[in-house]
Protein backbone atom coordinates (compact mmCIF):
# COMPACT_ATOMS: atom_id res chain seq x y z
CA UNK A 1 0.00 0.00 0.00
CA UNK A 2 1.08 3.14 -0.92
CA UNK A 3 1.80 6.18 2.00
CA UNK A 4 1.34 9.37 -0.15
CA UNK A 5 -2.37 8.72 -1.21
CA UNK A 6 -4.61 10.32 1.11
CA UNK A 7 -6.22 8.15 3.47
CA UNK A 8 -9.94 9.22 2.84
CA UNK A 9 -9.37 8.10 -1.14
CA UNK A 10 -7.47 4.87 -0.06
CA UNK A 11 -10.47 3.76 2.35
CA UNK A 12 -12.70 4.35 -1.45
CA UNK A 13 -10.49 2.80 -3.69
CA UNK A 14 -9.06 -0.21 -1.04
CA UNK A 15 -11.16 -2.70 0.24
CA UNK A 16 -9.80 -3.05 3.79
CA UNK A 17 -12.74 -4.96 5.23
CA UNK A 18 -10.11 -8.20 4.89
CA UNK A 19 -7.95 -6.41 7.10
CA UNK A 20 -10.38 -5.12 9.80
CA UNK A 21 -11.77 -8.70 9.57
CA UNK A 22 -8.16 -9.77 10.19
CA UNK A 23 -7.64 -7.39 13.18
CA UNK A 24 -10.77 -8.64 15.37
CA UNK A 25 -9.74 -12.63 14.83
CA UNK A 26 -6.44 -11.64 16.41
CA UNK A 27 -7.56 -9.55 19.36
CA UNK A 28 -10.06 -12.23 20.35
CA UNK A 29 -7.38 -15.29 19.52
CA UNK A 30 -4.57 -13.93 21.43
CA UNK A 31 -6.84 -12.13 24.34
CA UNK A 32 -10.10 -13.55 24.40
CA UNK A 33 -8.67 -17.16 23.65
CA UNK A 34 -11.46 -17.99 21.60
CA UNK A 35 -11.33 -18.02 16.73
CA UNK A 36 -14.10 -16.03 15.68
CA UNK A 37 -14.88 -15.85 12.22
CA UNK A 38 -16.97 -13.30 10.12
CA UNK A 39 -20.34 -14.61 9.29
CA UNK A 40 -23.16 -12.78 7.51
CA UNK A 41 -24.09 -9.57 9.11
CA UNK A 42 -27.71 -9.07 7.63
CA UNK A 43 -28.43 -12.70 9.39
CA UNK A 44 -26.54 -12.27 12.49
CA UNK A 45 -27.29 -8.75 14.26
CA UNK A 46 -26.59 -7.92 18.01
CA UNK A 47 -29.39 -6.24 19.92
CA UNK A 48 -27.75 -3.81 21.69
CA UNK A 49 -26.57 -4.69 24.97
CA UNK A 50 -22.92 -3.34 25.36
CA UNK A 51 -20.95 -0.71 22.64
CA UNK A 52 -17.46 0.37 23.32
CA UNK A 53 -15.97 3.02 20.71
CA UNK A 54 -13.18 4.37 19.83
CA UNK A 55 -12.00 7.72 18.31
CA UNK A 56 -9.89 7.98 15.52
CA UNK A 57 -8.05 11.27 14.57
CA UNK A 58 -5.32 12.53 12.37
CA UNK A 59 -4.29 10.88 8.79
CA UNK A 60 -7.50 8.65 9.53
CA UNK A 61 -10.29 10.21 11.55
CA UNK A 62 -13.76 8.66 12.22
CA UNK A 63 -15.08 6.17 15.09
CA UNK A 64 -14.16 2.33 15.43
CA UNK A 65 -17.44 0.69 17.22
CA UNK A 66 -17.77 -2.77 18.76
CA UNK A 67 -21.58 -4.04 19.75
CA UNK A 68 -22.71 -7.30 21.49
CA UNK A 69 -25.60 -8.42 23.82
CA UNK A 70 -24.84 -7.63 27.55
CA UNK A 71 -24.43 -12.17 28.12
CA UNK A 72 -21.84 -11.74 25.09
CA UNK A 73 -20.05 -8.80 26.83
CA UNK A 74 -20.03 -10.80 30.20
CA UNK A 75 -18.53 -13.69 28.66
CA UNK A 76 -16.21 -12.04 26.72
CA UNK A 77 -14.86 -10.49 29.86
CA UNK A 78 -14.84 -13.96 31.51
CA UNK A 79 -12.62 -15.08 29.00
CA UNK A 80 -10.49 -12.26 29.00
CA UNK A 81 -10.16 -11.93 33.17
CA UNK A 82 -10.49 -16.07 33.30
CA UNK A 83 -13.15 -15.32 36.11
CA UNK A 84 -16.27 -14.21 36.10
CA UNK A 85 -16.57 -10.30 36.03
CA UNK A 86 -17.57 -8.80 39.49
CA UNK A 87 -19.39 -5.65 38.23
CA UNK A 88 -20.53 -4.26 34.86
CA UNK A 89 -17.85 -1.70 35.19
CA UNK A 90 -15.67 -4.68 34.69
CA UNK A 91 -17.37 -6.07 31.61
CA UNK A 92 -17.23 -2.06 29.93
CA UNK A 93 -13.42 -1.98 30.97
CA UNK A 94 -13.18 -5.70 28.94
CA UNK A 95 -14.96 -4.86 25.90
CA UNK A 96 -13.48 -1.12 25.86
CA UNK A 97 -10.16 -2.31 25.93
CA UNK A 98 -10.97 -5.21 23.39
CA UNK A 99 -12.51 -2.13 21.09
CA UNK A 100 -8.74 -0.36 21.90
CA UNK A 101 -6.85 -3.16 20.76
CA UNK A 102 -8.52 -3.81 17.08
CA UNK A 103 -8.64 0.00 16.49
CA UNK A 104 -4.66 0.07 17.27
CA UNK A 105 -4.06 -3.25 15.62
CA UNK A 106 -6.49 -2.31 12.44
CA UNK A 107 -4.49 0.55 12.10
CA UNK A 108 -1.16 -0.86 12.72
CA UNK A 109 -1.71 -2.92 9.58
CA UNK A 110 -2.21 -0.05 7.17
CA UNK A 111 0.93 1.31 5.85
CA UNK A 112 1.26 4.54 6.62
CA UNK A 113 -1.34 5.04 9.05
CA UNK A 114 0.00 4.09 12.30
CA UNK A 115 2.62 7.06 12.76
CA UNK A 116 -0.03 9.63 11.59
CA UNK A 117 -3.19 8.78 13.60
CA UNK A 118 -4.32 8.75 17.13
CA UNK A 119 -6.63 6.55 19.31
CA UNK A 120 -8.82 8.36 21.76
CA UNK A 121 -9.17 6.22 25.43
CA UNK A 122 -13.09 4.19 24.96
CA UNK A 123 -16.10 5.13 25.22
CA UNK A 124 -18.63 2.07 26.43
CA UNK A 125 -22.63 2.54 26.66
CA UNK A 126 -24.45 -0.25 28.50
CA UNK A 127 -28.02 -0.57 26.91
CA UNK A 128 -29.45 -1.04 23.46
CA UNK A 129 -32.33 2.36 23.70
CA UNK A 130 -29.92 5.14 22.24
CA UNK A 131 -29.07 6.36 18.39
CA UNK A 132 -25.37 6.83 17.95
CA UNK A 133 -24.80 9.86 15.41
CA UNK A 134 -21.17 9.83 13.96
CA UNK A 135 -19.48 12.83 12.11
CA UNK A 136 -17.60 10.69 10.52
CA UNK A 137 -19.44 11.04 7.69
CA UNK A 138 -17.77 9.21 4.75
CA UNK A 139 -17.77 5.38 4.16
CA UNK A 140 -17.68 2.63 6.56
CA UNK A 141 -16.93 -1.23 6.53
CA UNK A 142 -18.96 -3.70 9.41
CA UNK A 143 -18.08 -7.21 9.85
CA UNK A 144 -19.89 -9.51 12.60
CA UNK A 145 -18.01 -12.57 14.03
CA UNK A 146 -19.56 -15.00 16.21
CA UNK A 147 -18.10 -15.45 20.02
CA UNK A 148 -19.51 -19.12 21.66
CA UNK A 149 -22.70 -18.81 18.80
CA UNK A 150 -23.43 -15.09 19.84
CA UNK A 151 -22.96 -11.69 17.23
CA UNK A 152 -20.10 -9.66 17.69
CA UNK A 153 -20.61 -6.49 15.48
CA UNK A 154 -17.57 -4.26 14.41
CA UNK A 155 -17.56 -1.31 12.68
CA UNK A 156 -15.90 1.18 11.02
CA UNK A 157 -17.14 4.86 10.08
CA UNK A 158 -14.75 7.24 8.36
CA UNK A 159 -14.83 10.97 7.40
CA UNK A 160 -14.52 11.44 3.95
CA UNK B 1 15.24 -15.02 41.05
CA UNK B 2 14.03 -13.04 43.61
CA UNK B 3 10.79 -11.94 44.26
CA UNK B 4 10.09 -8.54 42.95
CA UNK B 5 7.64 -5.61 43.12
CA UNK B 6 5.76 -4.51 39.71
CA UNK B 7 4.13 -0.85 38.96
CA UNK B 8 1.63 -1.10 36.53
CA UNK B 9 0.15 1.66 34.47
CA UNK B 10 -2.63 1.12 32.67
CA UNK B 11 -6.28 2.87 32.67
CA UNK B 12 -7.82 -0.68 32.27
CA UNK B 13 -8.42 -2.35 35.28
CA UNK B 14 -8.97 -5.01 33.31
CA UNK B 15 -5.69 -5.13 31.14
CA UNK B 16 -4.11 -4.42 34.78
CA UNK B 17 -5.41 -8.01 35.45
CA UNK B 18 -3.90 -9.64 32.79
CA UNK B 19 -0.29 -7.90 32.39
CA UNK B 20 -0.15 -9.55 36.43
CA UNK B 21 -1.04 -12.50 34.92
CA UNK B 22 0.90 -12.49 31.86
CA UNK B 23 4.04 -11.69 34.14
CA UNK B 24 3.64 -14.45 36.73
CA UNK B 25 2.89 -16.97 33.51
CA UNK B 26 6.18 -15.43 32.41
CA UNK B 27 7.82 -16.67 35.59
CA UNK B 28 7.96 -13.35 37.42
CA UNK B 29 8.11 -14.20 40.79
CA UNK B 30 6.02 -11.28 42.52
CA UNK B 31 5.99 -9.78 45.97
CA UNK B 32 3.49 -7.41 45.30
CA UNK B 33 1.81 -5.24 42.07
CA UNK B 34 1.02 -1.71 42.62
CA UNK B 35 -1.48 -0.38 40.09
CA UNK B 36 -2.08 2.99 38.66
CA UNK B 37 -4.79 4.32 36.19
CA UNK B 38 -2.73 6.83 34.85
CA UNK B 39 0.89 7.85 34.78
CA UNK B 40 0.20 10.83 37.26
CA UNK B 41 -1.12 8.24 39.71
CA UNK B 42 2.18 5.99 37.88
CA UNK B 43 4.25 8.91 39.91
CA UNK B 44 2.79 9.02 43.26
CA UNK B 45 2.89 5.30 43.55
CA UNK B 46 6.57 4.96 42.42
CA UNK B 47 7.17 7.87 45.24
CA UNK B 48 6.26 5.66 47.97
CA UNK B 49 6.84 2.58 46.35
CA UNK B 50 10.55 0.90 45.63
CA UNK B 51 9.53 -1.63 42.72
CA UNK B 52 11.18 -3.86 40.16
CA UNK B 53 9.62 -3.67 36.97
CA UNK B 54 7.13 -1.06 35.62
CA UNK B 55 4.56 -2.02 32.97
CA UNK B 56 2.94 0.78 31.10
CA UNK B 57 0.21 1.59 28.36
CA UNK B 58 0.79 4.87 26.72
CA UNK B 59 -3.22 6.38 25.67
CA UNK B 60 -4.07 6.97 29.07
CA UNK B 61 -5.95 9.64 30.40
CA UNK B 62 -4.85 12.90 32.86
CA UNK B 63 -0.91 11.54 32.16
CA UNK B 64 0.17 9.49 29.05
CA UNK B 65 2.46 7.06 29.42
CA UNK B 66 5.26 8.60 27.56
CA UNK B 67 4.80 11.82 29.83
CA UNK B 68 5.01 8.96 32.94
CA UNK B 69 8.55 7.66 31.79
CA UNK B 70 10.10 11.28 31.21
CA UNK B 71 8.68 12.31 34.32
CA UNK B 72 9.68 9.32 36.19
CA UNK B 73 13.57 9.55 35.14
CA UNK B 74 13.58 12.50 37.73
CA UNK B 75 12.03 9.91 40.59
CA UNK B 76 14.74 8.32 43.19
CA UNK B 77 12.58 5.17 43.50
CA UNK B 78 12.38 4.51 39.46
CA UNK B 79 16.54 5.13 39.40
CA UNK B 80 17.93 1.65 37.45
CA UNK B 81 14.21 0.47 37.63
CA UNK B 82 13.59 -1.09 33.69
CA UNK B 83 10.38 0.19 32.39
CA UNK B 84 8.84 -1.66 29.43
CA UNK B 85 5.53 -0.06 27.45
CA UNK B 86 2.86 -2.59 26.62
CA UNK B 87 0.59 -0.36 24.16
CA UNK B 88 -1.68 0.04 21.09
CA UNK B 89 0.33 2.25 19.42
CA UNK B 90 2.49 0.22 17.45
CA UNK B 91 4.14 3.04 15.14
CA UNK B 92 8.12 3.74 15.09
CA UNK B 93 7.49 6.74 16.00
CA UNK B 94 6.09 5.49 19.63
CA UNK B 95 8.47 3.32 19.86
CA UNK B 96 11.29 5.73 19.42
CA UNK B 97 9.79 8.51 21.77
CA UNK B 98 9.64 5.68 24.29
CA UNK B 99 12.88 4.42 24.27
CA UNK B 100 14.58 7.87 24.08
CA UNK B 101 12.25 8.83 26.95
CA UNK B 102 13.88 6.20 28.93
CA UNK B 103 11.57 2.85 28.60
CA UNK B 104 14.26 -0.38 27.89
CA UNK B 105 10.85 -2.50 26.09
CA UNK B 106 7.87 -2.00 23.94
CA UNK B 107 5.27 -4.75 23.74
CA UNK B 108 2.48 -3.78 21.34
CA UNK B 109 -1.25 -5.22 22.58
CA UNK B 110 -2.43 -7.84 21.60
CA UNK B 111 0.64 -9.38 23.64
CA UNK B 112 0.95 -12.91 24.13
CA UNK B 113 2.62 -14.08 27.77
CA UNK B 114 5.34 -15.43 25.66
CA UNK B 115 6.06 -11.68 24.39
CA UNK B 116 6.19 -10.61 28.12
CA UNK B 117 8.47 -13.23 28.75
CA UNK B 118 10.76 -12.23 26.17
CA UNK B 119 10.89 -8.59 27.08
CA UNK B 120 10.58 -8.97 30.81
CA UNK B 121 12.57 -11.58 31.95
CA UNK B 122 16.39 -10.35 29.99
CA UNK B 123 15.78 -6.94 31.87
CA UNK B 124 14.97 -8.59 35.04
CA UNK B 125 18.09 -10.99 34.77
CA UNK B 126 20.18 -8.18 33.67
CA UNK B 127 19.65 -6.49 37.41
CA UNK B 128 22.94 -5.87 39.39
Amino acid sequence: MSTDTSFATRSREEDWLPVLELAVEEVFEIMVGCRVKPVAPDEHKPRGGFTAMVGLAGALCGIMTICCEAQTAHKIAKSMLGETADTEGQVADALGEICNMITGNFKNKLTGADNRCMLSVPTVISGGEYNLYSLADGNFMETVMLFEGAPVAVRLQLNS
Amino acid sequence: MDKIRALIVDDSSVMRKIIERSLRQAGVEIEKVVEASNGAEGLAALRENVVGIILCDINMPVMDGLEFVRQAATVENAKGVPIVMITTEGSESHVVQALQAGARGYIRKPFTPDQVKEHVLPLLERKP
